[in-house]
């Protein structure tokens, strides 16, 4: 059974339509949600929660209806917004207590499982101190601390990269990573960083204008396309190596300061290697060339 | 060095442990919700600078009643100095005050820092969070206008009143507390949560206060020029602010008043009980019409 499972959802406001007849699913481990600022992201996880009703069609969380059994989804689900919500006078460890008594923790529990999440998500001593202080990186961490306060069955986070800078957003992407498959607990993550999704989700669901572009595994959306990216020193460099590849007969054009060559096989490989070696090249890089998320997004 | 034992510092990574134990209801998590508003009110579990202003509103409801009964007790007088129900409109603007100052802090605080969205997201129905934020506030000012009844109450049983007669005025002075706390809930609970700003629930709320208060006094003072609220416009004018809304309302109810009091007619009774139950509705639907907005956010 499907995590999630949404059939022709709508919703429509006065002058938009947020979501046009969606209709997909998600499974276990770690879905990436993609699509650009007023894709239906947003509008899609707060339908999920039961938090508004959608215009037309249902979706199914966890066996439970959105519009009927709310509550009973929203006792299982664990939510990161994509905003900020946590008020500057209560420490880190108060605020995710409280929250998992409002999940239905009772206070004893809840303690244990706040002090056990914070430390999940890499809050160390600065859980005492009140949030007021704290960086974008440990807010971001306390929100979602306070996501799988309540041990959920599936955690909506909302951009929970926004706003961190590269170290930051590597360690979140790890932690989202550890929650879908060590912790076992399935994920929808949002963002419109494509780039970002690629590494950690196991499926990706792109929307566009409230409509379903595609919902693939990650393995058919960026699969590889038997080229091999080539970066040389240098572009005369470059000139050089397309010239020369196509006088060994592969097929080889210039991209950017890459260089692509169509893989016949593996003697391919050899050939990019001696050829550039014939040369005296300097090889800055070769790897194979994968559709990037980018590239699907601008379909 | 390498035969000491390790000792105390070795964190073992136990890994993610599910939880399997009870979760509890929506009710139950209500409740909670109400308690933790409540301890919030007087800045229990909030930091020392949020605690000021309740802890010393309470003081000034408190201190002036411990040294009423102190002299009730030392000077021996026939009768009580004073009446429950008069001490809590003499000291109306101290609990205006404590309204103004924790009704922002229990509605506003969510709003302005969007942790609504959390609770929101959880299971208990935004009727409840409401429900909950307005229960603990009621309760929060039952605090502290019973607590110095109480002590009115305990000091003239020291000083050997009649038992019964202050029995009978700790316990009118009880009702009349419950609705008056009741409507400033409602009305200071609808102005927090209508804005996210905190200065200015406070100002809205003082506003209303001493604006109606102020209001109906000079009303009376124009129209019952002899002081005997024989004028019924004069007396209907009392329908202005929460404080003499509510204690006419307790009157009529409680049939209690005393020389410097007026007794209104049934019908006059029945318009100021169906103005304060209007009040309290239209403040508890205001509050959770907003919340419901925000749910839509």
């Amino acid at each position: 059974m499907p995590v999630i499972a949404t059939t022709a959802l709508t919703k429509r406001y006065p002058r938009v339509t947020a979501l046009d007849e969606l209709t997909v699913e998600v499974g276990s481990g770690v879905t990436g949600l993609v699509g650009a600022n007023g894709a239906g992201k947003s509008t899609l996880l707060k339908i999920l929660l039961g938090l508004i009703a959608p215009t037309a069609g249902s979706a199914i969380v966890l066996g439970h209806d959105v519009v009927t059994g709310g509550e009973a989804v929203r006792a299982l689900v664990g939510y990161m917004p994509e905003h900020d919500c946590l008020p500057p006078d209560v420490s880190a460890t108060e605020f995710v207590v409280h929250l998992g008594q409002m999940s239905g923790l009772p206070a004893d529990a809840a303690r244990e499982r706040a002090a056990d999440v914070l430390r999940h998500v890499g809050l160390d001593e600065a859980r005492y101190r009140p949030m007021g202080g704290y960086s974008t990186g440990m807010k971001q961490r306390v929100k979602l601390a306070q996501a799988l306060a309540h041990d959920p069955q599936l955690v909506l986070l909302d951009e929970p990269t926004n706003g961190l800078d590269p170290a930051g957003r590597d360690e979140m992407l790890a932690v989202v990573r550890r929650i879908g498959t060590e912790f076992g607990i399935p994920v929808l993550i949002t963002s419109h960083l494509l780039g970002e999704l690629e590494s950690v989700c196991d499926h990706i669901v792109v929307l566009d204008g409230g409509r379903l572009l595609r919902s693939e595994s990650k393995a058919a959306l960026t699969g590889e396309t038997g080229v091999l990216a080539v970066e040389v020193r240098d572009l005369s460099g470059r000139d050089r190596l397309v010239a020369a590849l196509a006088r060994a007969g592969a097929r080889a054009r210039p991209d950017g300061p890459l260089v692509l060559v169509e893989i016949a096989g593996d003697e391919t490989y050899d050939l990019v290697r001696d050829t550039i070696a014939e040369l005296g090249l300097g090889l800055v890089r070769v790897e194979q060339h994968r559709h990037r998320l980018e590239e699907v997004f601008n379909v | 060095m390498s035969d000491q034992l390790p000792r105390g510092g070795v964190i073992h990574d136990i890994g993610y442990r599910h939880y399997t134990g009870p979760r509890l209801g929506r009710m139950a998590i209500t409740q909670a919700l109400m308690v933790s508003s409540l301890r919030h009110a007087y800045g229990i579990g909030r930091t020392g600078k949020a605690k000021v202003m309740p802890v010393l509103l309470f003081a000034v409801m408190v201190v002036p009643v411990v040294i009423i009964v102190g002299i009730e007790n030392l000077m021996q007088f026939d009768e009580p100095q004073l009446l429950p129900v008069d001490y809590i409109f003499l000291l109306q603007p101290v609990i205006a005050l404590y309204l103004a100052s924790q009704a922002p802090q229990l509605f506003s605080r969510d709003l302005r820092y969007r942790s609504i969205v959390l609770y929101l997201a959880r299971p208990p129905r935004r009727t409840d969070y409401a429900l909950a934020k307005l229960t603990a506030l009621v309760l929060a000012l039952m605090v502290l206008i019973g607590v110095p009844l109480f002590i009115l109450y305990v000091g003239a049983l020291l000083a050997k009143y009649d038992f019964v007669d202050m029995s009978k005025q700790f316990a009118a002075g009880l009702v009349v507390a419950l609705l008056v706390s009741i409507l400033l809930a409602a009305i200071g609970g609808l102005i927090a949560a209508a804005t996210p700003r905190r200065g200015f629930a406070v100002a809205a709320i003082i506003a209303v206060l001493i604006v109606s208060f102020t209001a109906v006094i000079t009303t009376t003072a124009i129209l019952d020029p002899e002081g005997d609220m024989s004028s019924t416009a004069a007396r209907y004018a009392s329908l202005g602010s929460p404080f003499s809304l509510a204690r006419t309302v307790g009157t009529f109810l409680l049939r209690d008043h005393r020389e410097n009091d007026w007794m209104p007619t049934t019908e006059q009774g029945l318009v100021f009980v169906g103005v304060y139950l209007l009040v309290v509705g239209l403040c508890v639907w205001g509050v959770n019409a907003r919340y419901a907005k925000v749910a839509r956010g």
